[in-house]
């Protein structure tokens, strides 16, 4: 982690859920930060809390049921957990917007996408009402759709159009940092390339900082300057992107590497992680991840392992987390080019 | 849309006509007979068969049916048995006092309703939501004419406040609106809710908000116009049972509307006024159903793309 221009930084946030069957622990001690300029991906399986995480940052979490016991999420400087709902709306949209997961569902059906995208521009910038849907028609010439379709409801467009016209509207106001929740997830994987090839393009463009959720590793590699890896609520290694793919130490995101089918390799089969991520309304002791792990000992089962930085900035929570560089990871490396 | 609205108009052709087969099998197959009732008690046997067969009482049914509906396609509803008076003029003076009062209801309950929906979504769970779901319950469970007499009691009889029949002011139309509005009222405020709360935790509400939209704007702007769907046709289902339960609030209030007309040719076998009086309720229906689908399309772009 660089100490220059820290934009955004999360420090021990404990995100909990009450529900009837009781306190689920979505997001627990949780450490992070995003450098200005920067791509962090934000790695794990479902449940993991990445979405609690980043929806806690933009503060849009129903309160209740969710309850944020502790931590701070400072950006530059402010703590935003600290901030009024209405300071938090000049932040929403303007300084950092987010993208959903579904294109399909994340666009209101009853609108239409001009109007949808003027409204971001209306609220956060002084302009006229034709002004504001002029530069709603650029932002969509800016995502390669042409500017007289902001007329047109978004059940006229297809998938990877909605998803333009959901990051034409997160990026209308030059936000500083970008949420993006598994983008590319609800498309079909050519259009997976166009859309992460134009988001990549624009965050270069408009200088944008940006927080990746994903699964796909393969995205990670392609986009991501940093990666943290999270499991059960909790970041379990982070580093760059090449601490993560070349010098993994956890088990979990070794794991996840032999997860994947490689090209090259005569293997007929994939080694899965055994076992499912443990009910986050019931986490075992120790270390969360012990009751998948191939590396556990006693001491695992009772104690929780403190993050140890393995090297500069790359950080691991595992009690055989190696300091220095010799560890040497058995992973073989997929880097898709 | 112009095409679709002309293609429902026609389509509700054969719908009158089978209203017409309907209605006019039901009286023809009531007992009684109008002519008796119309000459009263004492009358000769003779002088009833001869006012039968004046009145064409003893043709076949299908020959009376399509009598009936060759003089309605003329325009002539028939004659009222009793003043003498036709059809059609009676309706004239009684629909727009039924058409008042179930306009007012429908205000009354859609207003109430929709509040009340809206708020209870925005705040599930809340003191609010839990007394409005409550008393939906309530509104609901309550039948109409018991209601009407229990609120007659209150304003009328121990306040004073307002006059407990009768039509002559807006005063007197309030306690009657009251009473068919609440418990559509009750109706309209439970559809939106749930309507509402599944809209709430919909994506584009997050990205919404995610856009820093004030929250009543998210509401209202957002979620309510994607919720609205299911609430309209709701009101539009309610403003046909005002219609139908119009025959029994218009009796208790003794207002003079299409609903205690129709009861009062009931007791008296005058049939051209009852069917007189349903053909005009079946008419209304049809025409606010249609109004109903054209307020989809406005609500909803995606059926109005479907409407060809």
């Amino acid at each position: 982690m660089s100490q220059q221009e820290k934009l955004l930084e999360i420090k021990n946030l404990t995100v909990h859920y009450a529900t009837v069957d009781g306190t689920v622990r979505a997001v627990e001690n949780l450490n992070l930060s995003v450098d200005a300029g920067q791509t962090l991906g934000l790695v794990g399986e479902t449940g993991a809390g990445k979405t609690t995480t980043v929806k806690t940052i933009m503060r849009i979490l129903p309160v209740p049921p969710s309850i944020i016991k502790n931590g701070e999420i400072l950006y530059k400087g402010e703590d935003l957990l600290k901030k009024s709902q209405k300071e938090m709306r000049s932040i929403r949209g303007e300084k950092i917007s987010m993208i959903f997961q579904d294109p399909m569902t994340s666009l209101n059906p009853v609108l239409t996408v001009g109007d949808q995208i003027k409204e971001a521009i209306e609220l956060h910038t002084k302009v006229n009402k034709r002004k504001a849907f002029e530069l709603a028609g650029d932002m969509l010439e800016t995502v390669g759709i042409k500017r007289d379709r902001a007329n047109d409801y978004p059940h006229q467009f297809s998938g990877g159009m909605k998803q333009r016209v959901v990051i034409a509207m997160a990026l209308a106001c030059n936000p500083e940092l970008l949420i993006a929740d598994e983008p590319t997830t609800a498309l079909d994987v050519t259009i997976q390339a166009q859309v992460l090839e134009l988001m990549k393009r624009l965050k270069v463009q408009y200088n944008t900082s940006m927080i990746m959720i994903t699964h796909d590793l393969g995205i990670v590699a392609e986009i991501c300057d940093y990666v943290a890896i999270m499991y059960a609520g909790e970041v379990v290694e982070y580093g760059t992107r090449e601490d993560v793919f070349l010098r993994a130490q956890h088990p979990y995101t070794k794991g996840l590497f032999t997860c994947i089918p490689d090209m090259y390799s005569d293997d007929n089969r994939l080694i899965p992680i055994r076992g499912l991520m443990p009910d986050p309304s019931n986490l075992p002791s120790g270390c969360k991840f012990h009751t998948r792990c191939d590396y556990k000992c006693e001491r695992c089962e009772k104690e929780e392992p403190s993050v140890v930085e393995v090297s500069s900035g790359h950080y691991v929570k595992c009690f055989f987390a190696l300091p220095q560089n010799v560890a040497s990871s058995k992973v073989s490396v997929k880097m898709p080019v | 849309m112009i095409k679709y609205i002309l293609r429902r108009i026609l389509m509700m052709i054969p719908v009158m006509l089978g209203v017409t087969i309907i209605v006019f099998t039901m009286m023809y197959i009531t007992p009684g007979d109008p002519a008796e009732i119309i000459l009263e008690d004492g009358a000769t046997p003779e002088a009833v068969a001869e006012l039968r067969e004046e009145m064409g009482l003893d043709d076949p049914y299908l020959v009376r049916y399509f009598r009936f509906v060759s003089d309605l396609l003329h325009g002539d509803l028939g004659t009222c048995y009793a003043i003498g008076q036709p059809v059609f003029d009676r309706l004239v003076q009684t629909f727009p006092n039924t058409m008042k009062l179930a306009a007012l209801a429908v205000l009354v309950s859609t207003t109430l309703g929709l509040l009340m929906g809206i708020i209870s979504a925005a705040k599930q769970y809340s003191v609010f939501d839990n007394v409005a779901m409550a008393l939906a319950m309530m509104g609901n469970a309550m039948p109409n004419f018991w209601q009407g007499l229990l609120l007659m009691l209150l304003f009328s009889l121990w306040l004073g406040w307002l006059p407990a029949s009768g039509f002559s002011s807006f005063k007197h139309m309030i306690l009657p609106a009251v009473t068919m509005g609440t418990s559509s009222a009750a109706i309209i405020a439970r559809m939106t809710r749930s309507s509402m709360l599944e809209v709430i935790r919909a994506d584009y509400i997050s990205t919404a908000r995610a856009k820093g939209q004030v929250e009543y704007r998210v509401i209202l702007r957002h979620a309510l116009k994607n919720a609205l769907i299911p609430v309209v046709t709701i009101i539009g289902i309610q403003f046909g049972r005002q219609l139908g339960g119009a025959v029994l609030t218009e009796s208790i209030f003794a207002i003079p509307g299409v609903g205690k007309m129709m009861v009062d040719a009931i007791k008296a076998r005058n049939f051209p006024v009852v069917q007189g009086g349903v053909l005009m309720i079946a008419l209304s229906l049809s025409i606010v159903n249609l109004l109903v689908d054209i307020l989809y399309a406005y609500i909803d772009p995606r059926i109005k793309s479907q409407y060809k």
